[in-house]
């Protein structure tokens, strides 16, 4: 034994004599997880939460969260002896008078970017493939959860600097709390320690901003982690994989190394843009003041579809008993994005209620072989990419010579039309790659070659596909519809009511499928040509 | 040409002529009169020059704004629009208008500096109005203070111009376009005159001093660095939730796809 | 009828395939050698960071194609950092594609599901500490408790009343009183009817009273835009066009959306454009709402000349300014 391992032996005792933890760590330093590159997306999130911490704890150091009034004197000479709020001059002393402070702040902003790129990326995987099912839809409402609160936290950071733009999307936030009926006004004048900006604002936020939110978020992450961990990571299809098994690499030192190594690349990169890319230059917005404004104000990309809600929405409001409600605020700011979190909450719990799959699953699906849920995302997807495209509609409209009115009609008809359309075009193309991959099972992988045969046609040679792939292709399940009587022995029509109405459509649509192609079926076909 | 010519043969076109002129040649006089030599001989070359403005006019620009600069059914009046309207619209290129669509686009002007001075001239004569200016006259340098200049800016100019005067979108396709390359003078006519969709901002309400700082200030945004890096086209979240997903996402993705990837 | 057809079988794991470095040590060496240099890599780039946090100026600047004038500070500082924890990342990475054992591990999973015994027992545990605690039976104990919980929830609700005032009459109330002067922003100075040609506009707040500091309290109920067309271009009605002096109209220039700054005023077509959600007002159809989300005409300001001749407030406003809220009557 040399000298190294008696010391690193003792230390090991030394701990396992006060914990226990030998039995533990034995078992889990050789956890397997499966290697996939779709499987390190949540590893982004997870690390652009660690970065924006770390970034966010150097600026806690010189921002000051206070609306109180001070005249500039820093070293940016356009704003010199500009009256500003505290928390604005803070901001620009970070960026300007402390050496790396404005790259800080940028990957802080970068950093939040991605994180909330790498969530909704994350979460489409989990959608596409599957993984929310049994047993892993609380790991779902968490992340569900966690993508809410990341939007709602992104907003406040933006809003801190009390810039024009930020300024002016508290604004926004503040016509919405007050469009809110019955209780509207009062929560506006609670929240803002009384009439529009006032001076309590910024410094409330900041607490939520930097304390209870991330405190919220180290608690879900950690629980949603301690999920994956214990319920062990799911994998795609393939052979040896099977639901009773989990194939993959040892913790240690393989997925260490290369999950720990992933955590400085995902920092890596998110210093890159920090470095050579400017992102929220609040020096040029200017401080806020409610009478100003910048053409081209939005928020940033998270909050995008939901300021083109607002911006499509319909003029409507209601004026009756000496009260108004403002249905132009709060059906595209409150109700929609209600009902959209909800649904993809709920979702899980729909799916399975529809299918009547109570099963556990740990194999993936590959999306095209459930075509409506694949489609029911596309569907999803395309009616938030439609929001967010009207949400900068003036930009697009200035760089693509468009009118923003011709973009506004556009989305708030492309709203309602795209995206069913996308749903069949989506559930048409899984049904097609169906078939493609029954093709390629049955008659095997086109080579290229042409033979003649002596007949003098020319035929292309098939060469059959590996066992693997066969097995790849072929492996999933494909469960028949429900069957909801429509008549019960009772002569009843429709037993179950609407419900069962509902729920036997869907599932009808749900076990749409082009049958997998089977061994029987091969060589039924071989024989056929020999 | 034949519109243009079809005016020329109008019946009330040699009385009209006649009266401008007599008209013209009456205030020449009586100026004239009034001024010592020197001046006088500086007002002959003036009158020259409104003559030669009225020729340009009558060649380019009459088919729509009327052979008096009355205006018409498609273009406006320029009685009383002053010489500034004119060294602004033609100076940047506007005028004359390539076709008739939503706003007339700054291009390569089509006359150069004297043919504009001259026809600034010309219309200057049919009535007052703000006279064009000069980079020289433009004290910016000296006498704009940018930060003043940049709180003007916000709250008269950002709403249409951008908060770093980058331009943005009007309705219906119109735009307020970017200052990036605006020279001084330039900046400082349209302020005084309105073009097109673009106000006009009075000198009682912005002083000529205060105008110098937002001339100062634009200046300053033109030649501001990239403090933190490439710009992004200075147009807000837009340009950088785009680069988030391409480049951003992009790079990690492209990493997490090797990293997965089994080595040889 | 599936299952009279024979489904393709699972093959199982397929061989493992070695690696050039498993089996070559030339190929080894060479990944190490790959290793050391991404590792070297980041090492240089924390030399960077560091070296130019002390030796380059704050102030210095360089042109790059693509990024145009940069801060060199800025950017070295940022190009260092990222590459000191990148190729720390990338090093990682290739040490364990390369040289850590690629072979794969199969580890089985156990169904979560505890076994049926262990149900059964546990519901029999629930329902006899249940027993013994007598829950079922004490009814009054219960509801109690579930008043008592449900009124304790309420504390911080009750605690949390401090935040701010009641709103009272403040979303209906400006700053703007009947002969209240308009004065420019920023500026503060009185405008007479003459100060502004046709086409002009002005950004105008309430004049003060002395010693009254302006705060953004009252600039976000106060502002207002000046314009000035040609009398006979308005369409509006007697009492609207009273309303008006020498074709000036003042309006809320707080979106009566969401109170963004309406301020871009169209001179050809007249119309304001709210640049957050694109509503569009008609300024001579008293801001009668044409295009976007906004529900109601911008408040329009009464305004006529004082003594002296500077534009005053012939009233104040006659409904509230900016966005909706509950109480709104119109």
């Amino acid at each position: 034994m040399t000298n190294k391992e008696r010391i690193a032996g003792n230390v090991a005792g030394y701990v396992d004599d006060r914990t226990g933890a030998a039995k533990w760590l034995k078992k889990n330093l050789t956890k397997v997880f499966p290697d996939h590159w779709s499987f390190m997306l949540g590893e982004i999130a997870l690390y652009s939460f660690i970065i924006l911490l770390l970034s966010g704890t150097f600026l806690t150091f010189w921002f000051d969260p206070s609306q109180r009034d001070v005249i500039y004197n820093g070293s940016y000479a356009p704003l010199s002896h500009v009256q500003m709020s505290a928390a604005y001059a803070s901001t620009l002393h970070i960026s300007f008078d402390v050496r790396g402070g404005l790259l800080m702040r940028q990957i802080h902003h970068w950093a939040a970017l991605i994180f909330m790129t790498a969530i909704v990326v994350h979460l489409l995987r989990v959608f596409f493939t599957g993984a929310f099912r049994k047993p892993r839809e609380f790991n779902w409402l968490i992340g569900v959860g966690l993508l809410t609160l990341g939007i709602v936290e992104g907003f406040l950071g933006y809003s801190l600097p009390d810039d024009l733009l930020s300024g002016t999307g508290i604004r926004i936030a503040e016509a919405i709390i007050q469009a809110i009926p019955v209780v509207g006004s009062y929560l506006s004048f609670f929240a803002f320690g009384g009439p529009f900006p006032g001076h309590v604002f910024i410094p409330r936020i900041y607490m939520v901003h930097i304390l209870l939110l991330p405190g919220i978020f180290l608690a879900l992450i950690t629980i949603h982690l301690m999920l994956v961990w214990y319920q062990k990571h799911t994998q795609y299809p393939g052979p040896g994989r099977t639901e009773k098994n989990v194939v993959g690499y040892p913790l240690m030192p393989v997925y260490m190394a290369k999950a720990g190594g992933f955590f400085f690349i995902v920092f890596g990169v998110t210093a890159f843009l920090g470095g050579v890319a400017s992102i929220n230059p609040i020096w040029l917005y200017g401080p806020y003041t409610p009478g100003q404004i910048s053409a081209g104000s939005q928020p940033d990309w998270y909050m995008g579809w939901l300021d083109g809600l607002v911006r499509m929405s319909p003029p409507i409001e209601t004026h009756a008993f000496g009260h108004t409600i403002s249905w132009n605020i709060l059906i595209p700011g409150l109700i929609i994005p209600g009902i959209l979190f909800t649904g993809m909450a709920l979702y899980p719990f729909i799916e399975s209620w529809i299918t009547g799959d109570k099963r556990e699953h740990h194999l993936l699906d590959r999306p095209r072989n459930v075509p409506n849920r694949t489609a029911l995302g596309i569907m999803s997807l395309t009616f938030m990419l439609i929001s967010l495209i009207n949400g900068g509609n003036d930009i697009i409209a200035t760089h693509f010579h468009l009118t923003i009115n011709g973009i506004m009609w556009f989305t708030r008809i492309g709203l309602f039309t795209i995206p069913p359309i996308a749903f069949v075009i989506t559930k048409r193309i899984c049904l097609s790659l169906q078939r493609a991959d029954r093709d390629l099972v049955l008659h095997g992988r086109e080579t290229g070659r042409l033979v003649m045969t002596p007949a003098g046609e020319f035929i292309e040679v098939h060469e059959p596909i590996s066992a693997a792939k066969a097995w790849t292709l072929t492996q999933h399940l494909q469960d028949p519809a429900l069957a909801i009587p429509n008549v019960d022995e009772h002569g009843v029509r429709n037993p179950a009511g609407i419900k069962g109405r509902i729920r036997a459509r869907w599932s009808t649509a749900n076990a749409e499928q082009i049958p997998a192609a089977t061994v029987t079926e091969r060589k039924e076909l071989e024989d056929g040509h020999h | 040409m034949k519109r243009l010519s079809r005016y020329r043969r109008h019946k009330f076109a040699a009385p009209a002529l006649i009266v401008a002129a007599l008209i013209s040649i009456g205030t020449t006089f009586s100026i004239a009169s009034a001024l010592p030599s020197q001046q006088r001989m500086e007002s002959t070359a003036q009158t020259t020059q409104i003559a030669e403005g009225k020729q340009i006019f009558a060649r380019g620009c009459s088919s729509c704004h009327g052979l008096n600069a009355e205006g018409g059914s498609i273009a406006p009046s320029l009685i009383g629009v002053g010489a500034a309207s004119v060294d602004f619209q033609v100076g940047t290129g506007r005028m004359p208008m390539a076709d008739m669509s939503q706003q007339a686009m700054a291009k390569k002007p089509i006359y150069n500096e004297e043919e504009t001075a001259a026809l600034a001239a010309y219309v200057a004569s049919l009535a007052p109005g703000p006279a064009a200016v000069t980079n020289d006259q433009l004290t910016w340098e000296r006498d704009g203070n940018t930060a003043q200049g940049g709180e003007l800016f916000r709250t008269n100019c950002a709403m249409c111009h951008n908060f770093a005067a980058q331009g943005g979108a009007l309705t219906n396709g119109k735009y307020a376009p970017s200052l990036m390359g605006t020279e001084a003078n330039k900046i400082y006519e349209a302020m005084i005159t309105g073009p097109q969709s673009m106000p006009v901002f009075s000198d009682k309400t912005i002083t000529p001093e205060e105008k110098l700082s937002i001339i100062k200030w634009i200046k300053a945004a033109q030649k501001e660095p990239g403090l933190g890096g490439a710009s992004l086209g200075r147009v807000g979240p837009v340009t950088e939730g785009l680069l988030g997903w391409t480049l951003g996402l992009g790079l990690l993705i492209g990493v997490a796809v090797w990293l997965a990837s089994k080595a040889r | 009828m599936n299952h009279e057809l024979e489904k393709f079988s699972d093959p199982g794991l397929p061989e493992h395939v070695h690696r050039n470095a498993d089996v070559d040590p030339i190929a080894e060496k060479r990944a190490e050698q790959q290793v050391a240099i991404l590792f070297v890599l980041s090492a240089l780039g924390t030399v960077l960071l560091i070296g130019s946090y002390i030796f380059i100026k704050p102030s210095s600047f360089i042109y790059l194609p693509v990024l145009g004038d940069t801060n060199t500070q800025q950017l070295l500082l940022g190009v260092g950092m990222a590459m000191s924890l990148f190729f720390i990342g990338m090093g990682a990475v290739q040490w364990a594609r390369k040289l850590m054992s690629d072979t794969e591990v199969i580890a089985e999973r156990h169904e979560f599901r505890s076994p049926d015994e262990d149900r059964a027992d546990f519901v029999a545990t629930v329902k006899e500490q249940a027993a013994l605690a007598d829950v079922g039976r004490r009814t009054l104990i219960k509801r109690s408790l579930g008043l008592a919980l449900g009124l304790a929830g309420l504390s911080p609700l009750i605690l949390l009343r401090d935040l701010g005032p009641l709103p009272k009459k403040e979303f209906d109330t400006t700053d703007w009183k009947k002969g209240t002067r308009l004065v420019t922003d920023p500026g503060d100075r009185p405008i007479k009817p003459s100060d502004l040609e046709v086409g002009a506009v002005a950004q105008v707040l309430p004049e003060l009273s002395g010693g009254v500091v302006r705060s953004l309290e009252n600039i976000g109920k106060d502002a207002v835009l000046l314009i000035r067309l040609r009398p006979e271009e308005f369409n509006l009605d007697a009492e609207r066009l009273s309303w008006t002096h020498e074709g000036i109209i003042a309006f809320s220039k707080i979106c009566s959306h969401m109170g963004c700054a309406v301020a871009l005023y169209e001179q050809q077509t007249k119309h304001l454009l709210c640049p957050c959600h694109q509503s569009t007002f008609d300024v001579t159809r008293a801001a009668k709402v044409i295009f976007g989300p906004a529900a109601r005409p911008l408040p329009q300001l009464a305004i006529t000349i004082d003594a002296d001749g500077y534009l005053v407030a012939q009233q104040p406003f006659t409904e509230p300014v900016g966005p909706s809220f509950w109480e709104r009557s119109s």
